[in-house]
C-alpha cells in the first residue's frame, strides 16, 4: 500500500510514490471508467445492453492493468474488464459489442492489441501465454498482461498457462483481480491459500499481492512485474485485492449472499476517492484538473451512450460469413434458404397479407 | 416402478425442479446437490433455491469455480454410495468438464465390468431463446448423445421436468439432463411424487394427428405444437411425438407414430450436421422406410455457432419453418 484509504502515504509511499503526472493520468483513467460503468449499467436498465458486468469499485485495477502497457503490449481482459479495454482506447462502443447482442465482440483485436472478451472463465491465459511465447520467437519485446477474477484461479486453465509460462519463461504478467466473490462464492469457497499470489510458488513464478483500491500501489507493483518480464525473467503473477461493489451483473441479487455492512466498508475505500483525496491534499490537483477530468468521462459516456442508442439492424448474412474462411456447401445452401424466407417476409408485409399465407403459397 | 403420485400441482419447470431435488433429497440422504453458486443464491435460475437452508451445507453447497473438478468429483462422491446431483452453469461452461464426462463418467460401468456403478446426474441448463450472449445458448445435446455410456434426457414441460429427474437420480446410470433455459419460466399441472412412469427411455405423443409426425424433443416441442395448432387452422392434422429421453432412443413409439401418418419432420435446435436430428432421421427412414411416403425432413439450427441475442431467431426453429417442411412432404403422390 502506497496511499492508505484516507489517501495518506503510507511510509513505503513516501519514498515510491510514482510521478505526480501518472497519478492524474491514473486518476483520470479511474473517473473515465467509473463513469463508463455506470453509464453501460444505465444501458442495461434501459433495454440497451443485454447484461453488464460491471467493474464498479475495482476502477484501480482496470486502469492501472492499460496504464502500465506500451502500446505494442497486449492485454488479455477477462469478460468484466471492459474498462481497461477502454482505457487502453478500444472504443467504448465497440468494447460493448459482447453485451449489446449485435455480435460476439466488438473490435479488432490487433489495433490495440486486446484480445476479446470472452465469458469461458480462465481460457484466455494459455492464449495469453502462446502470444507471448511468439512475441519471443519472433525477436519482438512484447509483454503480455493477462487478467482473470479470483474464482478464474480455479480453473484447470489458469494452472496450465502459469505452468506453460514459467517453463518457456514467457513475458506474462498474470493480473488477478481479487474481488472476494465469483458471483455469491466467496473466495474462502475458491482456495486455501494464504492469498492467490502464493499460487505462482507451486510453478516457480514469483507472487506479489498489492492493494487493488491503491492506484499508486498497482502501478507500482504491475509496472515493476511488467518490467521484469521484459527483462527477461519470466513470468509474474500479481494478485490485486479490490472489492466488486455492485452485484456480479444486473442479473444478480447480491443481498442473497452478503451484507450491506459489508460492502459500505469497501465502499469506503473506494480507489477514486482515496487518488482524489490525496492528490487534492498534496496540490497535485487543482479544480480546473478535476473539471477537465470529469468533462473527459463526460464525453466517453455521452459517446457511449449515443453509439449503443444507435439502432443497427443486424445483418444475418454476417451469421454465415464468418464461419470459415470460405463458406462450405452446406452453409451457401442454408444463407439461401434464409434469404428466401426474408424475401417472401418482406412481399408478405407488402401485401399487408399473413405471413402464413406467403408460406403457403410459395409452395402450393 | 410404481406409480404412486401423491399430489397435483401447478409450477414452473425451474420449481418442479426444485421440488424433484428437495423430494429425492428428503427420501434419500445419501443424494447431494453441489456446483458453482448453488448454495445460498440458490442457482443463477434459482433452481436450487432453498435446498441449504432446508437440508444444510452438507447436502446442497458451492464448489470452486472448477467444472472438470466438478464432474470428477462427483465420481469420487458416486463411487463410495453417495447419488450427486451436479450443476453446470450454463451449457457451454459444462465443456471443462468434457473429459471427465466422456473418459470415466461415460465409461466406468463398462471399464470394471459393472462393478463400479455412477448414479450421479449432470444437470445442465441448456439452449437457447433466451437472449443469451456468447457461450449461454449452446445446444450440446448432441456431444452427450454420441458418447455411449451416458443417457441424455431433456423435458419439454414442468410435470416431464419432475418425473425425469426423479428417474434419472433414481437410475444405476449416470444421466446427462439437459433443462431447456427458455422453458424455465413455464408453468404447468406437476404430478408429485415418487413417479417414475413413463420412465427414462420412452417417447410420448403429444398431439394426435394423422397426415404427418413432428419429432422433437425439449426446447423444439413447444414450437412443434404451436406448428400443430397452426397446420390444423390450414386443413393439415399434424402428429407431435417428445422425445423427452434422447438416449435411450424410444424406436418403437417413434416409429409406430411415423408409420401411422407416413410422413416425418425432425425438429431441434442444435445444428443440423451431425446432429441428434441426424441420428434420428436415419434411424425412421431406415425402420419405416416401406411406410414413408416423403423423405424425413429435418428443421434444425443451421451449422454456425450460436447467434448473438439479435439475430437469434434466425437460427431457431420457428412455425413458419417448420411448416414449409412439412408443405415439402410430396404431398402431390398421395
Ligand atoms: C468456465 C466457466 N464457468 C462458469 C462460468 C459462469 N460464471 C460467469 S462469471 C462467474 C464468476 C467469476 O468469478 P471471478 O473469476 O471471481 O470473476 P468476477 O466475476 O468476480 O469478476 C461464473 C461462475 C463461466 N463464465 N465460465
Ligand atoms: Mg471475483
Amino acid at each position: 500500500m502506497l496511499l492508505d484509504p484516507d489517501g495518506r502515504p503510507t511510509a513505503a509511499g513516501a519514498a515510491r510514490l510514482p510521478a505526480g503526472e501518472e497519478l492524474l493520468r491514473g486518476l483520470a483513467g479511474m473517473i473515465t471508467a467509473r463513469r463508463f460503468n455506470d453509464q453501460a449499467s444505465a444501458l442495461v436498465r434501459q433495454g440497451r445492453l443485454a447484461v453488464y458486468p460491471s467493474s464498479h469499485g475495482q476502477e484501480g485495477c482496470q486502469v492501472a492493468a492499460a496504464q502500465v502497457l506500451d502500446d505494442g503490449d497486449w492485454l488479455f481482459p477477462t469478460y468484466r474488464d471492459t474498462a481497461a479495454a477502454v482505457a487502453r482506447g478500444v472504443d467504448p462502443v465497440e468494447v460493448l459489442g459482447l453485451l449489446k447482442g449485435d455480435w460476439h465482440s466488438g473490435y479488432d483485436p490487433y489495433e490495440r492489441r486486446v484480445a476479446p472478451l470472452t465469458t469461458p472463465l480462465a481460457t484466455q491465459l494459455p492464449h495469453a501465454v502462446g502470444v507471448a511465447h511468439a512475441a519471443r520467437l519472433r525477436g519482438e519485446g512484447t509483454v503480455v498482461l493477462a487478467m482473470c477474477g479470483d474464482g478464474a484461479t480455479s480453473e484447470g486453465d489458469f494452472h496450465e498457462a502459469l505452468n506453460f509460462a514459467a517453463v518457456f519463461r514467457a513475458p506474462v504478467v498474470f493480473f488477478v483481480q481479487n474481488n472476494q466473490y465469483a458471483i455469491s462464492v466467496p473466495l474462502a469457497r475458491q482456495t486455501a491459500a494464504p492469498t492467490l499470489a502464493h499460487k505462482g510458488v507451486g510453478y516457480g513464478i514469483p507472487g506479489e499481492q498489492v492493494d487493488g483500491n491503491d492506484l499508486a500501489a498497482l502501478l507500482d507493483v504491475l509496472s515493476g512485474a511488467v518490467e521484469r518480464a521484459r527483462a527477461g525473467e519470466g513470468p509474474q503473477l500479481v494478485e490485486g485485492r479490490t472489492y466488486r461493489m455492485q452485484a456480479h451483473t444486473n442479473a444478480d441479487d447480491a443481498t442473497r449472499y452478503r451484507a450491506d455492512g459489508e460492502v459500505a466498508a469497501w465502499v469506503a475505500r473506494d480507489p477514486l476517492v482515496r487518488l482524489e483525496t490525496y492528490l487534492r491534499t498534496d496540490g497535485i490537483l487543482d479544480d480546473a484538473r478535476a473539471a477537465a477530468f470529469a468533462d473527459a468521462a463526460e464525453q466517453v459516456a455521452r459517446r457511449t451512450r449515443d453509439g449503443i442508442n444507435r439502432d443497427v439492424v443486424p445483418d444475418p448474412d454476417d451469421l454465415f460469413r464468418y464461419v470459415y474462411s470460405e463458406p462450405t456447401s452446406q452453409l451457401v445452401e442454408q444463407l439461401a434458404l434464409v434469404h428466401d424466407e426474408l424475401s417472401r417476409d418482406e412481399s408478405s408485409r407488402d401485401e399487408s397479407s399473413r405471413g402464413e399465407q406467403s408460406r403457403a403459397e410459395a409452395h402450393r | 416402478m410404481t406409480t404412486t403420485a401423491v399430489a397435483h400441482e401447478t409450477l414452473s419447470t425451474a420449481q418442479a425442479i426444485n421440488r424433484a431435488l428437495h423430494d429425492a433429497m428428503t427420501e434419500d440422504p445419501a443424494v447431494l446437490m453441489l456446483g458453482e453458486d448453488v448454495g445460498p443464491l440458490g442457482g443463477v435460475f434459482r433452481v436450487t433455491d432453498g435446498l441449504t437452508a432446508t437440508f444444510g451445507e452438507d447436502r446442497c453447497f458451492d464448489t470452486p469455480l472448477a467444472e472438470a473438478g466438478i464432474a470428477g468429483f462427483a465420481v469420487g462422491l458416486a463411487m463410495n454410495g453417495m447419488r450427486p446431483v451436479v450443476e453446470m452453469q450454463f451449457d457451454a461452461f459444462a465443456y471443462p468438464a468434457f473429459e471427465q464426462v466422456v473418459s470415466h463418467i461415460a465409461k466406468m460401468r463398462n471399464r470394471t465390468r459393472g462393478r463400479v456403478e455412477l448414479p450421479l446426474v449432470i444437470r445442465v441448463p441448456y439452449a437457447g431463446g433466451i437472449g443469451g450472449v456468447e457461450h449461454h445458448c449452446d445446444s450440446s445435446e448432441s456431444y452427450y448423445a454420441h458418447t455411449p455410456g451416458l443417457h441424455v434426457v431433456t423435458p419439454s414441460n414442468p410435470s416431464d421436468a419432475y418425473s425425469l429427474l426423479r428417474s434419472a437420480i433414481a437410475s444405476p446410470d449416470p444421466v446427462i439432463f439437459l433443462e431447456p433455459k427458455k422453458l424455465y419460466w413455464a408453468k404447468g399441472e406437476v404430478a408429485l411424487g415418487d413417479r417414475r412412469e413413463p420412465g427414462i427411455g420412452t417417447a410420448v405423443v403429444r398431439r394426435q394427428g394423422t397426415d404427418a409426425t413432428l419429432i422433437a424433443y425439449g426446447p423444439a416441442v413447444p414450437v412443434a405444437m404451436e406448428a400443430a395448432e397452426e397446420a390444423a387452422r390450414e386443413g393439415r392434422s399434424l402428429q407431435v411425438v417428445d422425445l423427452r429421453s434422447i438416449v435411450p432412443f424410444d424406436d418403437a413409439t417413434v416409429c409406430a407414430a411415423v408409420e401411422s401418418t407416413g410422413r416425418a419432420v425432425v425438429i431441434a435446435e442444435a445444428a443440423g450436421f451431425a446432429s441428434v436430428a441426424s441420428e434420428i432421421a436415419a434411424r425412421v427412414s431406415e425402420r419405416c422406410f416401406h411406410s414413408l411416403s416423403a423423405p424425413v425432413r429435418r428443421v434444425t439450427g443451421f451449422d454456425i455457432p450460436y447467434p448473438p441475442p439479435k439475430l437469434e431467431h434466425v437460427q431457431l426453429p420457428s412455425v413458419a419453418r417448420i411448416l414449409d417442411a412439412v408443405d415439402d412432404l410430396q404431398w402431390e403422390d398421395a
